[in-house]
This record gives structure tokens, C-alpha cells and sequence, in this order.
């Protein structure tokens, strides 16, 4: 599996590397991760699947068909990436690398003209694929969280790849904004988990459950993930604007994989956590706003593309009522759902795109049905929909069926029966946008004043429909023998929930209550189409009192122009560009941090005069001291200060010190001549402009800073004091000849002892040399400019 | 600004003996008062000297090389240097000592210390070039350059305004400390 993994990230990288040079090719080069990924899928079927009939025999079978796979990583963090392949991970497996093997096929037909830059595309969805398998084979929270993250940045780069367009840079940061602020809330949640569970692992969460308090608080972040992702109510204003990217990229990404991320991990988790919290009342309070909004959204789409959106917004939710009950007999039937959606959805998403890219539209209005050569792709829109609407006898009829059918007999849970009607009612808002999708497509909707393109567009080369047809046949083949994919959901549900008893999937389950549901959905469905007209209508006049609350897309907005509006305020208080008040904080930080726990230290003072020559010495020094602060040229001051480190210099002599003041003296010159160099840009003296409020403090600040330097210096001498006999001092002047091989201690300690100090400081000083150019060399540019200006106006005196 | 004869001559004189001195200082600061970083900044008084007497021009005419690849240069020895003994399986900065004894100078002895030095040497001399890059001006601009004005400013904006004036006219600043003087007798 890690393997598997590796090969995908080296085939996107080197795609990447390539630039522009494979074209179209990219996406052949690309297939190749896909495939390998189906090929060992394909071999590992029967152990995680298993013999199916142990389950009828042994119905409490036990997910032992799972394969375990461990990669050292942070072991210290006790961070391995822990890998599992069980069948619930094989399901998501085959939707992953399925369909992301058929959407590179489609692409080399869709990006038969392809432009710059577009070959990207394929290495991002190599590396999407590779995230979006670590998400479902990663058995440790955290490495499902990172898997996690990545596709979000994938998912982002794929849909800003077109980076001049604005519209897709602002689509692309909404995504990435939405799912990443989603993301945060769910490592917050999964670390709570993981902490009151005592296990990180996935496999291990079923058998210790978390406990605790936290917990319900923990649920309700993870939710907050999943459902930013999935793209539910409240946060499904993404997805839509996520089709600005290229169809494969729709069909691929936001419809059949990296959506289905958040409905993953509420089927992985909602088996453990369903009856802990409100777990289940979010779900299907959000899942029901999610099923009937996107639903009655979609009806109103004219873009295909768009309806096609919506339509996956509304069928996220619908997958979420089911798999988030932790009803396991109703997960199955969102286990089959999630089959059937990844199918119908991408073929229609890349009949959308074959219309998109041979006609130039997919606009309804300017359809109107198509010429000779089109009958593939009318007939696969045709079964798509048809699936997407439930109609028999085709995968999403059986998914349908098993859910309502499920939902009547084990929904026992409060809110079931609201449900129930919500699914229903979600359903017959399903038909009839999938309705209007097929009416689109024959150009039902097509409007006189639209020039007709469709007509005379030319039909879509055999590989370019090829993909959609393998999964149109899949759609019909499996919809007539459900028999295929009964055992793989056996087992799948098995793998998320060891105690349960699944049972076989089927067409035709009798004419039950579920099964007269379906036909009322149809008969419903059919009127709400046969009275399109009115239905519109009465849409539009419901809507219209809506249109004054602030749709998702708005908050959204409103949210980002909050933190701008935030961050420019702070900025602007913040870094005020006023110096003096830069060195206030900096100085006022430095007094009370370190300087207040040194007053504990604050023992005896040191002998007032330990040496008669000190006297003069330090006489200058505090007479040049007072003059630096009271002169008011600024020439002088500099002087001034200079006398205070050559006298500083003459006190280290004194105190047998050569090497000190050698030092001193050298700085002091030369911090003198580097003064002058600066100061000829300033005026000569010091101008105070600051009002009278302020200098009181600025002098307040400046005492003490005084004061905690002397007692920083106080309290560093009597810090020796306690440590005497065992100096540190002695004892570097016993090591420097035998270990530095010099006579000249301080030197040695600079060199050898502290020598990577000295590595460090040298480096600041080079850093600090580059910056002084840059600076001054940027101002010096901005005074050209502004001499220029002041040349062309002249001046009025 | 006039030049100056005797301070040119003096400088003449200076330059090479102080470069002397602060070599001196870098090669015996192992074992007396000295070392890189005192050698380097005795250096960069030299030249600071020049500057004094030739402006920029003459700074960057005293070592051939330009001040970021002296400042890198030195960088580059130091930290070779202190990460080469790691190469060889050591810890990081480990010295070790070379004796030579050469027919007449008699013996020398050379510790790893001292590339290292050298280093530091060289950072500083680049860190001073560079700022006299940086701030300094050649001569001829020099002469150009006015004293800034010494009229009290009144704003912010009129307090930095000096900063922008290097190619106004001198008769303006002259009008300018005429101003400042009727004020100072009043």
C-alpha cells in the first residue's frame, strides 16, 4: 500500500517536473498510478472480501479480511503511518482509482487542445489521488488527518490552476477556505478523540470506545469537518463555485472522490459515536437541509454543470442520512449509494463536459438537441439520469429502494419518520432536476434568440465517450444483477461494524412498502416535471422573500472582508510606523520580563571605590552620560557618547582587561565614524514633536531602563558571588592551553570554546550588512523619485 | 569640503601601518591582546580613514575584491572552518594544531582557530564596506552635498524633509540658516 502511495507521488512529482513538454500525454502518464492501484485491488478482493458464504452461516464475522501495513515515521511521537485495506477502504479504493483511471482517459479527449499549463493538471490529480487513498487507507487519526489536508490543497491548486482567471483564484481560496477552517476544527476533534480513547487507531476505536466529557464537544468538531468537505449546509457554497475548474477535474474531484471525504469518515466514525453527543441529530438535521436545498438549488440551474453541482450537494446529504444513523442496515444502503452516485455522477459530469467542449456551451437555453452521431451520448444521458432519479432497474433505483426500505424497518431512532419524509421529498426533488437535466441536453429549454451551435456540432471521438460508457454499462449491469456488488457491501459493512448482519442486496425485493414509495416518487416527480411551467414560477415568487437573508455565499464573503477589515485595523494599530513608539514597547518589555525576577537576586552592592584611578574614569563617564541625554545637537551627542565607551575602555584596562579594551577602543572609533555617515542625512539637532503626554512617559521608560541595567549588572555580579569557588572563568583559564592550544583566554573562548556563537554572531553581522544596503539603497531610490517630482513641479517659494 | 594636504599625507602614512597593526593583531591573537574581531575592526578604521580624506572612491578602491564577496568570503571560511572536523567524523569546531619550523623564521605554530579568524576578520572589513556603500557618498557628491537645515521643523514630514534635499539647491539652505540665525539672536 505505502508502495502504492510512493508510486503515485513520484508519477505526479515527475509530471509535474515535466512542465508543458508531455501535453496531453501527461494524463496516459498519469492513468499508470490508477491502474497499478486497480491491479493490486483486484488481487487482494478475495482475502478482504472474503468467501460470502461465511457470512450467512457466521453472521457475526469478524473484519479479519483486513490487511495491516505500518511505515516508521515520528516513533517518538509515537507517529507511524499505520495503512488498512479492509473492503469498506476497497469500496472507496475502487471509486478513487476507477473513476480517477477513466477521468484520465476522458481527459486526453477533453484536453485535445491543450494549453499551457494544463499538463499540471494530471500530476495534481496524481497527487490528489495519492492523498485521497491515504485518507481512506490510513488507520491512525492523524495520518487520515494529513491525508486529510492534502487533498484540500490539491482540491485548491486544481481549481485555481487556470491562474489568470480570477474567478477561479477567488473559487479556488473559498475552497480552500472553507475545507481548511473545517480541517482545523476536525484535528481538534480527532486529538480529543484519540486522547480520551487512548488509541489513535481506527481499528482499535471500535473496540474502546472514547469516553469523557470532551467527547460530545470532540464529535461536533469532527462533524464540523466532514461536513465543510462533504459540502453541507451551511458550507456548500464552495462546490459550486469549484466548477470553474476543468469538467475532469468536476467529475473527478467534486463529484466522485474528494466530496465523498467527509461522508467517509461519518461512516467510519458513526458505527463507535452515533448514540454519544448529538452526533446523530446533527446528521440528520444537516444531512435533510443539505438533500432538499441542493435539490431545489438544482432545479433552478440553467448551467448543466451547475445543476449537476447542486445535484452532488443534495445527494452528499442524502448519503449522510444514511451512513451517519449507525443503523447498520441503513449504512449498507449508503454503502450501495455511494457506489451508484460515484457512477451516474461522473458519467454525467463527463457527458457535460463532451457537450462543454464540442458545442462551447452548456448553457440550457442555448441547446437545442444535437445532429447525427450523438446517440451515444444522448442515451447515456439518458441512463445517468435516470439512475440519479431512481428509476428501475439501475444502480441508483437499488440504492434508493434499500435506503427507504431500510429507513421503514429500522428506523427506531427519534426524528426517523422525519427522515423518512425528507428522503422522499428529496427524491422527488431529485427526479425532477434529473428530469430537467435530460430535457436540457435534447434542448428542450433551447430559446429561439441563442444562435444553434449544437446542431451542427461535431460528434465526440469513440475515446473521449469511452470512459463515460464503461461506467453507463456498469450502471445498467450492475443495476439488473445487484448480485455483483452484495457481497463487497457485505463485507464493507462488515469492516465498519463488526456486529452487524448485513444482508444481500437485490433488485426486486417484492412489492413492499419501499417498492410503492419508489413509484409515488415517480408519479410526483413526473407531475413537478409535466408542470414545469407553474412550478418555476411558484419557486421564483417563494424565493423572492428569501432572497433578503444572506445566502451562504454572502457570509462567506461578509466572513472574509470581517477578517480583512480586522487584520488591516491591527496592522495599523499595531505597527504604527512611528519609531519612538516601536522602542517604547521593545525597551518597556525589556524592563518588566527579565529585570523584575532579577530583583530577587538583588543582594548586597558591590564596594563603592575599589580602586582610586576608577574615580576620574567614571567621572567622565557619568558627566558625558548626563551631557548625551541633555545636548540637543546632535553631533555632540555622538561625541558625547564616544567619551562614555573610551572611558569604558580606560575601566577595562584598569581591570586588566587588554583584550576588552582593545575591542572597546576599536568599536567606539569606529561606531563614531559610522554615526557621523548617518547623521549628515538628519537635521543637527534633535527636534521633539511629541506632545506633551507623551514625553513624561518616554522619560518614565528611559529611568527605567537605567535602572534595570544597573540592577541587571547588580544582580549578574552577586549571581558569581554564589558559584565562587567553582567559576566558570577558572576553569576556562585552566582548559584554554591544554584545549584551545592559546594563551590569550578570551580569544580561545571566542575561537574555540564559544566558537559556535561566534558562527552565529558573524552571521547576524552579514545579515545585518545586506539589510543596511537594502535600506538604504531603497530609501535612496525613493529620494530619486521624489527629487524628480520636486523637479517637475517646482517648488512655490 | 576642501581637502586637506597634511591630513592626505598623514592618511598616506597611516593606511598601510594601521592594515600592519591590525594583521599583526590577527595572527597573535591566539596567544596576545588581539584576534579577528578587534583585527578586522582596526582594519575598518583604516579605511574609514580613507573615506575621510577620499570619500567613497577611495574605499573602494583599497581591496580589490567587492564588499559582498569579502562579507561572504569570510562567512564561507568560518563556518568551512567550523563544519570541516565534522566531515572528517569530529565535533563540530575541533581543532587541531599544525608546527612548522621553516629554515629561518623559526617555528610557527598554526591552529585551526586561525582560518576561522581570518573569517571573522574578513566579515568585519565586508560589514564596514558594505555600510560605506550604503551610506556613504563619493566626493564629488560630497562637495555638493549643503549642511541640512537648522530650522526648528514643525512636522514630522518637514523633520525628514532633509533626507530628501540632496540635490537642492544651496541657496535655499543658506536662506535657511540665515533664517535659524535671526532667530537665535532675537
Amino acid at each position: 500500500m505505502f508502495l502504492l502511495l510512493l508510486i503515485h507521488l513520484l508519477i505526479g512529482i515527475a509530471i509535474l517536473l515535466s512542465g508543458d513538454r508531455l501535453g496531453r500525454r501527461a494524463f496516459v502518464v498519469a492513468a499508470l498510478a490508477p491502474l497499478a492501484t486497480l491491479m493490486w485491488a483486484a488481487t487482494q478482493w478475495s482475502t478482504v472480501v472474503g468467501n460470502p458464504s461465511e457470512f450467512d452461516e457466521l453472521s457475526h464475522a469478524s473484519s479479519a479480511g483486513a490487511q495491516f501495513e505500518s511505515v516508521r515515521w515520528i516513533s517518538d511521537l509515537d507517529l507511524d503511518l499505520y495503512l488498512r485495506f479492509d473492503a469498506f477502504a476497497l469500496i472507496m479504493t475502487l471509486l478513487v482509482s476507477g473513476i480517477g483511471l477513466l477521468v484520465c482517459i476522458y481527459s486526453v479527449g477533453y484536453f485535445s487542445h491543450i494549453k499551457p499549463g494544463q499538463s499540471r493538471l494530471a500530476g495534481l490529480m496524481t497527487l490528489f489521488a495519492a492523498a485521497m487513498l491515504g485518507i481512506v487507507w490510513a488507520d491512525h487519526l492523524i495520518a487520515l488527518f494529513i491525508a486529510w489536508e492534502l487533498t484540500s490543497i490539491t482540491s485548491y491548486l486544481l481549481i485555481g490552476n487556470d491562474d489568470r482567471n480570477p474567478r477561479a483564484r477567488a473559487a479556488a481560496l473559498q475552497a480552500i477556505f472553507i475545507t481548511g477552517a473545517g480541517g482545523l476544527a476536525l484535528l481538534l476533534g480527532l486529538v480529543i478523540i484519540g486522547q480520551s480513547a487512548g488509541t489513535y487507531r481506527l481499528s482499535e476505536l471500535i473496540n474502546s470506545p472514547p469516553s469523557g466529557s470532551a467527547v460530545a464537544a470532540a464529535l461536533v468538531c469532527i462533524l464540523l469537518g466532514a461536513f465543510t468537505k462533504s459540502a453541507q449546509a451551511p458550507f456548500s457554497s464552495w462546490l459550486p463555485g469549484a466548477m470553474v475548474a476543468p469538467t475532469p477535474i468536476s467529475a473527478y474531484l467534486h463529484s466522485a472522490t474528494m466530496v465523498k471525504a467527509g461522508v467517509y469518515l461519518v461512516a467510519r466514525l458513526s458505527p463507535i459515536v452515533a448514540n454519544t453527543g448529538h452526533w446523530r441529530l446533527f446528521v440528520l438535521v444537516v444531512g435533510s437541509a443539505t438533500m432538499l436545498i441542493g435539490g431545489l438549488r438544482a432545479m433552478r440551474q440553467r448551467d448543466l454543470k451547475l445543476l449537476l453541482a447542486y445535484g452532488t450537494v443534495s445527494q452528499l446529504g442524502f448519503m449522510m442520512l444514511l451512513v451517519g444513523t449507525g443503523e447498520y442496515k441503513i449504512a449498507q444502503a449508503g454503502i450501495v449509494l455511494l457506489l451508484a452516485h460515484g457512477a451516474f455522477k461522473a458519467t454525467l459530469f463527463m457527458l457535460v463536459g463532451i457537450i462543454d467542449h464540442q458545442v462551447g456551451t452548456r448553457h440550457i437555453r442555448e441547446l437545442h438537441g444535437f445532429g447525427n452521431g450523438w446517440m451515444p451520448v444522448k442515451a447515456m444521458a439518458v441512463i445517468g439520469a435516470a439512475s440519479m432519479a431512481g428509476m428501475p432497474p439501475l444502480l441508483g433505483f437499488v440504492a434508493k429502494e434499500k435506503a427507504i426500505d431500510a429507513y421503514l424497518e429500522y428506523g427506531d431512532f427519534a426524528g426517523s419518520s422525519a427522515t423518512l419524509v425528507v428522503i422522499i421529498a428529496g427524491s422527488v426533488l431529485t427526479f425532477a432536476y434529473s428530469a430537467r437535466f435530460v430535457l436540457g441536453v435534447f434542448g428542450a429549454y433551447g430559446t429561439p434568440d441563442h444562435e444553434v451551435h449544437s446542431r451542427s456540432a461535431p460528434a465526440p471521438s469513440a475515446i473521449f465517450v469511452a470512459p463515460a460508457a464503461v461506467l453507463t454499462v456498469l450502471t445498467v449491469m450492475v443495476g439488473l444483477f445487484p448480485v455483483a456488488i452484495s457481497d463487497l457491501t457485505k463485507a464493507a459493512l462488515l469492516s465498519l461494524d463488526p456486529d452487524a448482519s448485513p444482508s444481500t442486496v437485490k433488485l426486486w425485493a417484492g412489492f413492499n412498502a419501499a417498492f410503492v414509495i419508489s413509484l409515488g416518487i415517480i408519479a410526483t416527480g413526473t407531475l413537478l416535471v409535466i408542470f414545469r411551467r407553474p412550478v418555476s414560477r411558484f419557486q421564483t415568487a417563494c424565493a423572492q422573500p428569501l432572497r433578503a437573508l444572506p445566502s451562504s455565499g454572502d457570509v462567506y464573503g461578509g466572513t472574509i472582508r470581517a477578517i480583512d477589515w480586522i487584520a488591516r485595523r491591527v496592522t495599523r494599530t499595531v505597527q504604527s510606523g512611528s519609531l519612538p513608539a516601536y522602542l517604547l514597547v521593545i525597551l518597556t518589555t525589556v524592563v518588566v520580563l527579565p529585570v523584575i525576577p532579577m530583583l530577587a537576586n538583588f543582594g548586597d552592592l558591590p564596594k563603592w571605590i575599589e580602586n582610586p584611578i576608577h574615580v576620574p574614569i567614571v567621572a567622565i563617564i557619568i558627566g558625558s552620560a548626563i551631557g548625551a541625554a541633555l545636548i540637543r545637537r546632535r553631533i555632540a551627542a555622538v561625541v558625547m557618547l564616544g567619551a562614555v565607551g573610551f572611558a569604558m575602555a580606560a575601566l577595562y584596562e584598569t581591570q586588566g582587561a587588554p583584550d576588552l579594551a582593545l575591542t572597546q577602543f576599536a568599536i567606539e572609533t569606529l561606531g563614531t565614524v559610522l554615526f557621523v555617515l548617518v547623521l549628515r542625512f538628519l537635521p543637527t539637532r534633535f527636534i521633539d514633536l511629541a506632545p506633551a503626554v507623551v514625553r513624561p512617559l518616554r522619560l518614565a521608560v528611559s529611568f527605567l531602563v537605567g535602572a534595570s541595567i544597573f540592577v541587571f549588572a547588580i544582580a549578574s555580579t552577586n549571581a558569581r558571588d554564589d558559584v565562587a569557588e567553582e567559576s566558570i572563568s577558572v576553569e576556562m583559564i585552566a582548559r584554554s592551553k591544554p584545549d584551545g592550544d592559546g594563551k590569550n583566554v578570551v580569544n580561545v573562548i571566542l575561537v574555540d570554546f564559544r566558537g559556535v556563537d561566534t558562527m552565529g554572531e558573524i552571521t547576524v553581522l552579514v545579515v545585518a550588512a545586506v539589510g543596511a544596503v537594502a535600506l538604504a539603497r531603497g530609501s535612496r531610490r525613493n529620494d530619486e523619485e521624489l527629487a524628480d517630482l520636486e523637479r517637475t513641479e517646482e517648488p512655490v517659494s | 569640503m576642501r581637502r586637506s594636504l597634511v591630513l592626505d599625507v598623514s592618511v598616506r602614512l597611516l593606511y598601510p601601518s594601521i592594515i600592519v597593526l591590525s594583521l599583526y593583531f590577527l595572527f597573535s591573537g591566539h596567544n596576545q591582546p588581539g584576534g579577528g574581531f578587534v583585527g578586522g575592526l582596526a582594519a575598518s578604521a583604516a579605511v574609514s580613514l580613507r573615506y575621510v580624506t577620499g570619500g567613497l572612491e577611495a574605499v573602494r578602491r583599497s581591496f580589490r575584491s567587492e564588499p559582498p564577496t569579502i562579507l561572504g568570503a569570510g562567512l564561507a571560511l568560518s563556518v568551512g572552518t567550523a563544519v570541516f572536523p565534522m566531515l572528517l567524523g569530529g565535533a563540530i569546531l575541533e581543532h587541531a594544531t599544525l608546527e612548522l619550523h621553516p629554515p629561518v623564521l623559526g617555528d610557527i605554530k598554526v591552529t585551526s582557530a586561525l582560518p576561522f579568524d581570518v573569517g571573522v576578520y574578513l566579515v568585519v572589513i565586508g560589514l564596514i564596506l558594505m555600510v560605506f556603500e550604503a551610506f556613504g557618498d563619493d566626493r564629488d557628491d560630497e562637495m555638493e552635498m549643503v549642511e541640512a537645515p537648522t530650522v526648528p521643523a514643525t512636522s514630522v514630514r518637514e523633520e525628514y524633509r532633509a533626507l530628501t534635499q540632496h540635490t537642492s539647491s544651496s541657496t535655499q539652505h543658506a536662506a535657511a540658516s540665515a533664517r535659524l540665525e535671526e532667530n537665535e539672536t532675537s
